[in-house]
């Protein structure tokens, strides 16, 4: 039994991995996952990414922030200790809103950071996962599941029809940097 | 790389062209019954609201462009026409707002003022009555005749006339360089074009504040603030990008400009968004430094609005300008929903419309003339047919692409 789990398709040029996704697609071959150093206009749509969920999650720490900070200005200025400043109401609203805001931004942004950081594996003393070194540098990789695409011969011609440099057939999912 | 016909003409006729008739006959027959029904005041509250409104729009054109040039920016280059045609009325929009504000000035009514009876003009007249600023006249104003050396007539129309010629040239100048490369080709006319929005840029970022502080801040002219020019800049930006969003999108769907895509729609879109903020922020800034300094002579600027009749409306100002685009813009699914774009541009004009009514009427109509009734609605109607009529017919002159816009592949293959 052949014992490759995943077969990568390694590209110097972007325009050419392109079109390469586009021959395997046309094939009905599905592709695993694209590597690219630099953001590549329109690839999401062509590999049908889903759109991020981080701007939920965003906006669910933006409304925790403002909350937080309200309730805390309520605790303080108006039940545990009120004051009289410049006579105004102790309960004044305009006075709450750019703490209010602040922490609305304070929050969703270090929120956004670290729901960033745990949906991509990413802390202190994590060797990062890579399927191949120079998709990081200044090569354009395509990744393909090789157990569920068996037809190995025509997806290796295929990427070299489309100007493959490199073919590689690993037999380890990822090679780190360890 | 998508086919597009560099020739396409706006043609300026059929619904378009009547209904925009129709609505500045509706605007004259306002004012007309505005005059003759006895609320003159009210009247010329309305005409310099709608003729101030009309006028940023248009300036708000030639910025926007000057801003496309200064950045550099490639993905406006398939749009740039539509604020340059806005660039293209503002003489006429300049015109209407210095013989609005000459009218108002030169004619006069009297009014009783604690028991005296005072020949005042329709506008200005915290400043500009007679003998404000005369020792021993017997309505001397000691602090008005402070700023007098300022707030005088000859130099208040003065400084408007050369702010609003400067502005004039320069969007002139930035339409016919636009124009000269559709036949010429080349860098020239484009380099020609940053040089001119940088200085134009320089000129409108400190003339602007004065220009607001002259036209609405000096209505009621014991207060002032110095962010009240700044907040006027955000209200002319915010206001006529939402009606470069809204242009763009009703040209697009009658047919027009198929090659604007959802990715411009959704930048117009973000920065709608983001001006929306924008403006809050500073209208807050300013509200909360009132509210906290409580200085007699700032919080009688609020006083005023927090009178019963104009509370409500107060607060309607924040939910329009603020709660509906942040609310309904926030996501990018809405951005690139075209109906909905619309609607929130729509209630952003009007929620602007607000703002400049309660930043004018509290200061110039008096208890006994405030209303909202035929005039305003009348008066706002005109001014938007006059303002769609003028652009449309400026839109119709040249094509509607700019075809040798040296970023126009780059537009036209514009992808968020």
């Amino acid at each position: 039994m052949d014992s490759t789990k995943y077969i990568l398709g390694i590209f110097d040029d972007p325009d050419e991995m392109m079109k390469g996704i586009d021959n395997l697609k046309e094939k009905g071959i599905s592709i695993y996952d694209v590597f690219s150093p630099m953001p590549i206009h329109g690839i999401e749509n062509k590999l049908g990414v889903k759109e991020s969920r981080l701007p939920i999650a965003a906006f669910i720490f933006g409304c925790t922030g403002c909350t937080v900070a309200f309730c805390m200005l309520y605790y303080m200025l108006v039940h545990d200790w009120p004051q009289n400043i410049g006579g105004k109401p102790h309960f004044a609203v305009p006075d709450f809103v750019p703490i209010c805001f602040e922490w609305t931004v304070l929050f969703s942004s270090f929120g956004m950071v670290f729901t960033y950081f745990y949906a991509n594996h990413l802390f202190p003393g994590r060797a990062p996962r890579v399927m191949d070194l120079r998709a990081t540098d200044d090569r354009f990789v395509i990744a393909i599941n090789a157990k569920t695409n068996t037809a190995h011969d025509q997806i290796d011609s295929l990427l070299k029809e489309a100007g493959a440099v490199e073919i590689k057939h690993n037999d380890r999912k990822y090679v780190s940097y360890e | 790389m998508k086919a597009v016909s560099y020739d396409q003409q706006f043609e300026f006729s059929g619904k378009a062209k009547t209904y925009s008739l129709i609505a500045i006959a509706i605007g004259l027959i306002a004012l007309v019954l505005g005059f003759l029904s006895g609320h003159t005041e009210r009247t010329f509250a309305n005409l310099l609201l709608m003729s101030y409104y009309f006028a940023s729009v248009c300036m708000q054109g030639i910025l926007f462009c000057a801003i496309q040039y200064v950045a550099q920016a490639g993905w406006s280059a398939s749009i740039i026409r539509i604020p340059q045609a806005y660039a293209k009325v503002l003489p006429y929009a300049a015109f209407i707002l210095i013989a609005i504000i000459t009218l108002g000035l030169i004619t006069s009514h009297e009014v009783l003022e604690e028991g005296k009876k005072i020949v005042e003009p329709y506008l200005y007249a915290h400043w500009a009555t007679k003998g404000l600023s005369v020792k021993g006249s017997e309505n001397y104003d000691a602090i008005i005749a402070g700023k007098s050396v300022f707030l005088n007539i000859p130099f208040f129309i003065g400084r408007l006339i050369v702010f609003l010629g400067l502005y004039c040239i320069f969007g002139a100048l930035l339409t016919k360089y636009s124009n000269n490369e559709d036949n010429l080709g080349g860098m020239l006319n484009y380099n020609k074009s940053f040089k001119m929005s940088a200085i134009f840029l320089i000129i409108f970022g400190f003339t602007t504040p004065i220009f607001a502080f002259d036209a609405i801040m000096s209505l009621e002219a014991h207060y002032y603030s110095t962010l009240f020019g700044w907040y006027n800049f955000a209200a002319m930006w915010v206001s006529g990008l939402s009606v470069l969003t809204l242009t763009v999108i009703i040209l697009r769907q009658n047919g027009y400009m198929a090659w604007v895509t959802d990715n411009h729609l959704h930048d117009l879109g973000k920065l709608v968004f983001a001006f929306s903020i924008f403006w809050t922020y500073l209208w807050f800034s300013q509200f909360l430094l009132t509210y906290y300094a409580n200085l007699p002579e700032e919080s009688i600027y609020y006083y005023r609005r927090w009178e019963p009749e104009f509370k409500p409306w107060f607060w309607l100002n924040i939910v329009i300008n603020f709660c509906t685009p942040v609310l309904l813009l926030m996501s990018r699914d809405a951005k690139r929903t075209t109906t909905l774009l619309k609607y929130v541009c729509i209630a952003v004009l009007c929620g602007h419309w607000l703002d400049y009514y309660l930043m004018i009427m509290p200061g110039t109509v008096g208890p006994e003339g405030r209303g909202f009734g035929f005039e305003e609605i009348g008066i706002a109607l005109g001014f938007v047919g006059l303002f769609v009529f003028l652009m449309l017919t400026a839109l119709s002159k040249t094509s509607l692409i700019a075809k040798k816009h040296p970023f126009l592949e780059e537009s036209l293959n514009h992808h968020i």
